[in-house]
C-alpha cells in the first residue's frame, strides 16, 4: 500500500518536450514510472521518449487513459495547464514548475478544487511512491520501499529527510514534496489523513519552515486524528526575522509564523520535533521502536 | 518588490482612489518648486524609503512656509532614515515627497493581502488608524474587520456593506465613498498582481472625502514579468547590492553575522543547514540557495559573493541534488577555484542526482582545502570545526 500513486497510476507529462520535462521524464520512466504520453501543443502526432504526444491534454486522456498528470510547462503557463488538466478530467496534477504567479495559482486551485482534482505544489519536487511510482524530480535512488510517510514543504529536506529514514534501516511507503509557495494544493492535514489510513504507514515524518500557519493547523489535526507517531523538523529557527514578511501579510495567521512557534504547537501534542535535519533519522527510530 | 509612498500613490490616482496633491523632489530646489506648484498654506514634507516608521524617526514633517519647506527638504534630504524597519543603519533620503496638507477628521486603516488560509485576498480595516496594526491585532483584535473576496466573482456590494457597517460609518454619502474606495483599491490589487496594499491611515477630511494620507505596496515578484510599468518603479538602491547581484545569476543569498558561509541548493536545506550549523555550535554567516539550475559559473559567483564577507571562516557546500546535478556543483567548484581566490577550508557534501559522477570529478581534481563530508551532521561539524581553527 501507499497514497496517492502507485505501480499502476498512468502519467502524462504536460510541456513533455521541453528541456527539464524531458530529462525529468526521462529520470521517471527509468525508475519505472509508468508515463503514457505526454502533451506539448503543436508537437501532437510525434513521439518523445518512445511516448505519444498529444497538442492538449483532453487527447491525452481519452487516447491513454491517464490520471494524473507532471506539469513542467514555463511559470505563465501553469494557471492555463492545471486548469486543462482539470477540465481533462485529470485526478491528480503534481506541478513541478516554479515561479508561477500567485493570482494564477490561486484561480487554478479553484478551477481545481471545482472540478474534483486534487493538486500537489507548484514548486515541489513531487511524489513518490518508493520503488513503485515516482512523479517528480527527486533522485529516486534515496527512496528505499519502507514503513514510514514523508511530507515536506522543501524539495531538498524531502531527500535529506528520506535519506535518513533510510540510512537507519527503514524506508519510504510515499513521499510527498507539497511546496512552499503562498497557494499549494495538498497540504499537512489531506497527507496526514491519508498516511493514517495507510496500512503500510507506521510512522510519518513532516517538514515544515516558517512563514503562513500550516504547521499549526497540522498539529491542531494531529491532536484530533492521527494516532501514528509523527517526526517534524522545522526549518528556519536562525533566519532573520521579517526578512521576507510583508507588514500586513503577518497577523493575517494571527501570529509571526515563527520557527519556534510552530515547534512549541506540535511538540505539544506529542509530535517527536527535531531541532536539526540531521536528527530525522535518529527521531524516526526512536519512535518506531518504543 | 516593494515601491514607494509616491509610486503608490501614482497607481491609487491611476484608479481613481483619492490622495492628496503631491511632487515628488530630489533636490530641494525641486522641493521649493513643488510646494509653489501646489500652493496652500500648508505642506507636509516626506522622505521617501521602503520602510515604516517614518513619521516617528523625524522623515515626516510639517512645513507652514516655503521657506520651512525648503529647510524640511534640506534636513531630510540627505538624512539617513533610522526607523523600526531600517535595522540601526538606517537607510539613505533620495527623494522626498511634497504634499499639500490636509484636514483631517478621523484616521482609518485600510489594507489588501492574500489570505493565505482562505486562499483569496482579503481586505483588512480598522477604526484604529495611524497605528502600527500588529499592535492593533495584539491588543484589541476586535476593531480589525476581514472581508474575503472570491477573485471568480469580485467585488460584490455585501463586501462593501460589511466594511462601512463594520467601520460604524453611518452618513449615506461617506457610505457610498468608502466602498467605492474599497472596491478601486480591490481592483488595483488584482490588476497589478500586488503581494499586499496597504493604507494607514487612510483619513476622513473636514470637507467629508476619504483619502489614502500614506500608501505601502508589494507586489508579486513571479508576476513582474507582466507588469513592465511596475517593474520600472524598482529603486534598486532600496536593496541590498550583494542580494542583487545574487539574484542576476539565480542565487537567493541573505548576509547573516556568522563565521560559516553556506552554499546549499533549496530554501528548506538552506535553513536546515544553517539551524544545523547553530546546533553544532557554529554561526551561518548567510543563507545562499544555488537554484534550481545551477552551473560552474553560478557557482563560482556564490563563492565571490560569500568570500566578499571578511568574517567568513570556512564554507560549507551543502547539496542534495534533485533538479541541480551534483555534477555541475562538483564542476563549479573546479571552475570556482580557477576564477575566484577560495582561500578558506571548503567543506563538500554532495548527494543525491549525479552524486557518483560529482565524486569523481572532485577526487581527480585533488584541491588542498576541499573537505568531503559524508552527510550533513558530518559537514556541518566539520566546517564547524574548520571555522574553529581545528584540524
Amino acid at each position: 500500500m501507499s497514497i496517492l500513486v502507485n505501480k499502476d497510476t498512468k502519467v502524462i507529462v504536460q510541456g513533455f518536450t521541453g528541456k527539464e520535462g524531458t530529462f525529468h521524464a526521462e529520470q521517471c520512466l527509468a525508475y519505472g514510472t509508468d508515463i503514457v504520453g505526454g502533451v506539448t501543443p503543436s508537437k501532437g502526432g510525434q513521439e518523445h521518449l518512445g511516448k505519444p504526444v498529444f497538442n492538449t491534454v483532453k487527447e491525452a486522456v481519452e487516447a491513454t487513459g491517464a490520471t494524473v498528470s507532471m506539469v513542467f510547462v514555463p511559470p505563465a503557463f501553469v494557471a492555463d495547464a492545471v486548469m486543462e488538466a482539470a477540465a481533462a478530467g485529470i485526478e491528480l496534477a503534481v506541478i513541478i514548475t516554479e515561479g508561477a504567479p500567485v493570482r494564477d495559482m490561486q484561480a487554478a486551485k479553484a478551477a481545481a478544487t471545482k472540478s474534483g482534482m486534487m493538486t500537489i505544489g507548484p514548486n515541489c519536487p513531487g511524489v513518490i511512491t518508493a520503488d513503485e511510482c515516482k512523479i517528480g524530480i527527486m533522485p529516486g535512488n534515496i527512496f528505499k520501499k519502507g514503513n514510514v510517510g514523508l511530507i515536506s514543504k522543501s524539495g531538498t529536506l524531502t531527500y535529506e529527510g528520506a535519506n535518513q529514514v533510510c540510512n537507519v534501516g527503514y524506508g519510504i511507503t510515499t513521499a510527498v514534496g507539497i511546496g512552499g509557495d503562498p497557494i499549494i494544493g495538498l497540504s499537512y492535514k489531506q497527507l496526514l489523513q491519508m498516511f493514517q489510513d495507510d496500512a503500510d504507514t507506521e510512522a510519518i515524518v513532516m517538514i515544515g519552515e516558517i512563514g503562513g500557519d500550516l504547521e499549526i493547523q497540522a498539529a491542531q489535526y494531529i491532536k484530533a486524528n492521527i494516532t501514528k507517531p509523527v517526526v517534524a523538523f522545522i526549518a528556519g529557527q536562525t533566519a532573520p526575522a521579517g526578512k521576507r514578511m510583508g507588514h500586513a501579510g503577518a497577523i493575517i495567521s494571527g501570529s509571526a509564523g515563527t520557527a519556534k512557534e510552530k515547534m512549541d504547537a506540535l511538540e505539544a501534542v506529542g509530535v517527536r520535533v527535531v531541532v536539526s535535519p540531521a536528527e530525522i533519522g535518529k527521531a524516526v527510530k526512536e519512535v518506531l521502536t518504543k | 518588490m516593494n515601491i514607494h509612498e509616491y509610486q503608490a500613490k501614482q497607481i491609487f490616482q491611476k484608479y481613481g482612489v483619492p490622495t492628496p496633491r503631491g511632487i515628488i523632489a530630489t533636490t530641494v530646489d525641486e522641493a521649493v518648486k513643488a510646494a509653489e506648484e501646489l500652493g496652500g498654506e500648508v505642506w507636509v514634507v516626506k522622505a521617501q524609503i521602503h520602510a515604516g516608521g517614518r513619521g516617528l524617526g523625524g522623515g515626516v514633517k510639517l512645513a507652514k512656509s516655503i521657506d520651512e519647506a525648503k529647510e524640511l527638504a534640506d534636513e531630510i534630504l540627505g538624512m539617513t532614515l533610522v526607523t523600526h524597519q531600517t535595522g540601526p543603519e538606517g537607510k539613505l533620503v533620495n527623494k522626498v515627497y511634497i504634499e499639500e496638507g490636509a484636514n483631517i477628521e478621523d484616521e482609518l486603516y485600510l489594507s489588501v493581502v492574500l489570505d493565505r488560509a482562505a486562499e483569496m485576498p482579503i481586505i483588512m480595516a480598522s477604526t484604529e488608524g495611524g497605528m502600527d496594526i500588529e499592535t492593533v491585532a495584539e491588543k484589541t483584535p476586535e476593531k480589525i474587520i476581514k472581508i474575503a473576496i472570491d477573485p471568480a466573482f469580485g467585488f460584490q456590494g455585501y463586501h462593501g456593506r460589511e466594511l462601512v457597517f463594520g467601520l460604524g460609518i453611518t452618513d449615506k454619502n461617506l457610505q457610498k465613498k468608502m466602498m467605492q474606495f474599497a472596491a478601486k483599491l480591490y481592483k488595483l490589487y488584482m490588476e497589478n498582481d500586488a503581494e499586499m496594499i496597504e493604507i494607514n491611515p487612510l483619513i476622513r477630511t473636514a470637507e467629508g472625502d476619504y483619502m489614502a494620507l500614506d500608501g505601502k505596496m508589494g507586489f508579486d515578484d513571479s508576476a513582474l514579468g507582466r507588469h513592465p510599468d511596475i517593474e520600472a518603479m524598482r529603486d534598486i538602491s532600496e536593496e541590498d547590492a550583494d542580494e542583487r547581484e545574487a539574484s542576476k545569476y539565480g542565487l537567493s543569498y541573505i548576509a547573516l553575522d556568522g563565521e560559516i558561509g553556506c552554499m546549499v541548493n533549496g530554501a528548506g536545506l538552506a535553513m536546515g543547514t544553517m539551524d544545523t550549523i547553530n546546533y553544532m555550535g557554529g554561526t551561518p554567516a548567510n543563507f545562499l540557495d544555488v537554484g534550481g539550475s545551477a552551473n560552474a559559473e553560478t557557482v563560482a559567483k556564490a563563492f565571490e559573493i560569500i568570500l566578499k564577507n571578511p568574517k567568513v571562516k570556512a564554507i560549507f557546500v551543502n547539496i542534495f541534488g534533485g533538479i541541480v546535478r551534483c555534477d555541475r556543483i562538483a564542476n563549479g567548484i573546479l571552475e570556482a577555484t580557477k576564477m575566484v581566490d577560495v582561500n578558506v577550508p571548503v567543506i563538500v557534501r554532495l548527494d543525491g542526482t549525479n552524486a557518483a559522477e560529482a565524486a569523481v570529478i572532485l577526487d581527480n581534481a585533488h584541491i588542498d582545502n576541499v573537505i568531503s563530508a559524508t552527510d550533513l551532521g558530518d559537514g556541518a561539524k566539520k566546517a564547524v570545526e574548520a571555522a574553529k581553527g581545528v584540524k
